[in-house]
């Protein structure tokens, strides 16, 4: 991955506002999930996306792929305003851009075989002439999961935690996308075996230059899979940048405490961190504040921070949505 | 140093329609007074079985036997008290007074129907002999204690007005409500965020500091246990397959299982070396191997380790081992 790669996925100003009706009588209120974020992905590259529960970080990997109808902005994929596509482009823009989604436990059918779960994309998409070369295609992927061809005749059940993540790899590779949000795929699983699904994760996307969204909890696993990383806080990105200089140098006060908080999986180390504590909680994204999403909670927070809304822009080779980080 | 807590030979089956399931198999541990005990495993490993057992929550369920249980100079082995009345009578004694339990999900440990003062008030109320009010009194002190805002309104409300840090918090409240001698803290930060997770372990540490009580922190979580914890023990397959220092066990790992967790998650400090996962899947315990558990996933597997449970090597007065690989090395033997 370069800077010069095509830029394959840009958001524009993205918005997804979820109603939920108190009663039937109050006026009608919205969950600002995602409200009003930018970033763009190129071809081959991974971003990813971390953030606290409720920071709205699956929301916004399910708008791009368009599982929601966002409520405003742009989607540019391959340069085309997905947000408006209709038909046939839609279903092609199904094709390249897919999901994993992350429990492996409720994203399979259970009634289905292995088999039939990795063909139903194709069938659906219409790839391929006859049911043997779908076949074929299957015990194809199973073997770059690694999986072994056998397998497709048996049921999720009989597989573990780890062997069914890489079902759903297989299925979402099924349609050769250009694209995939990954939303939490190893956060089910079991330390031995999310090593397992990162290499592949990875191994895949060098193979096959696939451009991943990457959206964990787990900041370690986010450095050490995504080129560059964003920080999301109550629907907004803080913070965006390379993964070195997000995860080495961060400017954005949250990201700074966020970070602070990752416990270091050494002895000396992980005693010797101090860490800076955040005093509060997250506002309701049902009525987040005016100005900077973060204001309730920041040690450096003045006036203008709770009137203004600050932007992204430029620092030190990232941009930060800040008043108070000037360089 | 005289021991809290002493586990020996202590094995859990279940009882399942598919057959038994052989959850913790002949496990032995101390807890010295004052420190803080990490049990890392991965899920399946028998870590929060052997925990439950020898605090006795489940006698109804599992067949547990044991050499030796015992805490703070008492004899808690549900193996040596002839009936079941007597053993549970001697637990009620115990749990919640003297020993406490910190469990993972603050979602289902608290009950939502009852107010958070009540349940503060409960472990109090059965264990000392202060009234209501002086209880409700301790029950304040105690939600200061842990960092709860406005303690006086709070006490009032139900669990579902809390969000998941502070319901933890007031899970460690309870824990704390009689100034326990051992905590054991059952993968208490997994269901948080890392901000509240780091908040969590702090309150531990402190709370277990100023009190002297020793913790068990059940995790899977390397980082946590590093961040934490003075002794660890890994688990594996119903095993404990090492047991050693936080320095021991993060700079000379010495079992297999140990060196492949180690170089399998991802170190943000240093994280240009790859990836180095375990290949393979934890064992079955319905049909547990007889040797090893790890020898199905292990680069150095030999014959014998299928065959035979190697014994723990001691490689220092507090690090332990158990692997044939120990056994050949102190023979003088190598298999290469």
């Amino acid at each position: 991955m370069t800077d010069t790669a095509k830029i394959l996925l840009e958001v524009k100003d993205l918005k997804m506002h979820f109603p939920v009706n108190k009663s039937l009588f109050s006026k009608k209120q919205f969950v600002k999930a995602v409200d009003g974020v930018s970033f763009e992905i190129r071809e081959g590259e991974t971003l990813g996306l971390v953030g606290e529960s409720g920071c709205g970080k699956s929301s916004l990997g399910r708008t791009v792929v368009k599982m929601y109808e966002p409520t405003s902005g742009e989607i540019l994929f391959d340069g085309k305003d997905v947000t408006s596509l209709r038909g046939a482009e839609l279903k092609q823009f199904r094709k390249d851009a897919q999901l994993i989604f992350q429990d492996p436990y409720a994203s399979l059918d259970p009634r289905m075989t292995v088999g039939e779960i990795i063909k139903e994309p194709m069938v659906i998409h219409g790839l391929y002439a006859s049911d043997a070369e779908r076949e074929q295609r299957v015990v194809e992927l199973l073997q770059i999961v690694g999986l072994k061809p056998d397998h497709i005749r048996r049921y999720p059940h009989e597989f573990s935690g780890g062997q069914r993540q890489r079902i759903s790899i297989a299925r979402t590779l099924a349609l050769e996308p250009k694209f995939i949000v990954c939303d939490e795929p190893i956060s089910a699983l079991d330390v031995s075996i999310q090593a397992q699904i990162i290499n592949l994760l990875k191994k895949i996307q060098q193979e096959t230059g696939i451009a991943y969204l990457f959206v964990a909890h787990d900041l370690s696993v986010v450095k050490h899979i995504s080129n560059r990383i964003a920080v999301m806080y109550l629907g907004h990105i803080v913070e965006i940048g390379s993964s070195n200089d997000i995860y080495c140098s961060p400017k954005h006060p949250y990201s700074i405490a966020l970070l602070s908080a990752v416990p270091i999986p050494d002895s000396v180390e992980g005693k010797r961190k101090v860490r800076i504590p955040l005093h509060g909680e997250v506002p309701s994204p049902l009525n987040p504040p005016e100005g900077c999403p973060f204001c309730t909670r920041c040690p450096h927070a003045d006036d203008r921070c709770r009137k203004e809304r600050p932007q992204l822009h430029e620092v030190a080779g990232r941009q930060v949505a800040c008043f108070k980080v000037t360089e | 140093m005289e021991k809290l807590l002493t586990v020996e030979n202590l094995t859990v089956d279940f009882v399942t329609d598919e057959g038994t399931v052989h959850a913790v198999r002949d496990i032995s541990f101390d807890v010295f007074p004052g420190e803080i005990l990490g049990i890392v495993g991965e899920s399946g490993s028998g870590k929060s079985v052997s925990m439950y057992s020898v605090m006795g929550l489940l006698r109804e369920t599992a067949a547990i036997d044991c050499r030796t249980l015992r805490f703070d100079g008492e004899d808690i082995n549900p193996c040596s008290y002839p009936d079941k009345k007597a053993y549970a009578g001697k637990m009620q004694e115990i749990c919640g007074k003297s020993m406490a339990m910190v469990f993972q999900d603050p979602m289902t440990f608290l009950n939502p129907t009852m107010r958070i003062g009540k349940q503060l008030c409960e472990p109090i109320l059965n264990h000392t002999n202060l009234s209501p009010k002086e209880a409700r009194e301790r029950a304040l002190e105690l939600m200061r204690l842990v960092g709860i805002p406005s303690p006086e309104t709070r006490i009032d409300q139900y669990p579902f007005e809390f969000s998941g840090g502070m319901r933890q918090r007031i899970i460690i409240a309870i824990a704390l409500a009689n100034d326990p001698k051992l905590i054991i803290a059952d993968e208490p930060t997994t269901a948080l965020d890392v901000t509240v997770q780091a908040q969590v372990l702090d309150l531990i540490r402190d709370e277990s500091r100023r009190l002297g009580s020793s913790v068990i922190l059940i995790t899977h979580d390397l980082g946590v246990v590093a961040s934490l914890c003075d002794r660890i023990n890994i688990m594996y397959g119903g095993k404990i397959l090492e047991s050693g220092t936080d320095e021991e066990i993060f700079y000379q790992p010495n079992h297999p299982y140990t060196k492949g967790l180690l170089s399998c998650i991802c170190n943000p400090e240093n994280d240009d070396a790859q990836l180095q996962p375990i290949p393979g899947s934890p064992p079955d315990l319905l049909q547990p191997p007889v040797g090893c558990p790890f020898v199905d996933r292990c680069e150095h597997a030999m014959k014998v380790c299928k065959l035979y449970m190697p014994e723990h090597t001691e490689l220092s007065s507090t690090h332990r081992s158990a692997c044939w690989l120990n056994e050949l090395a102190g023979r003088g033997e190598h298999r290469d």
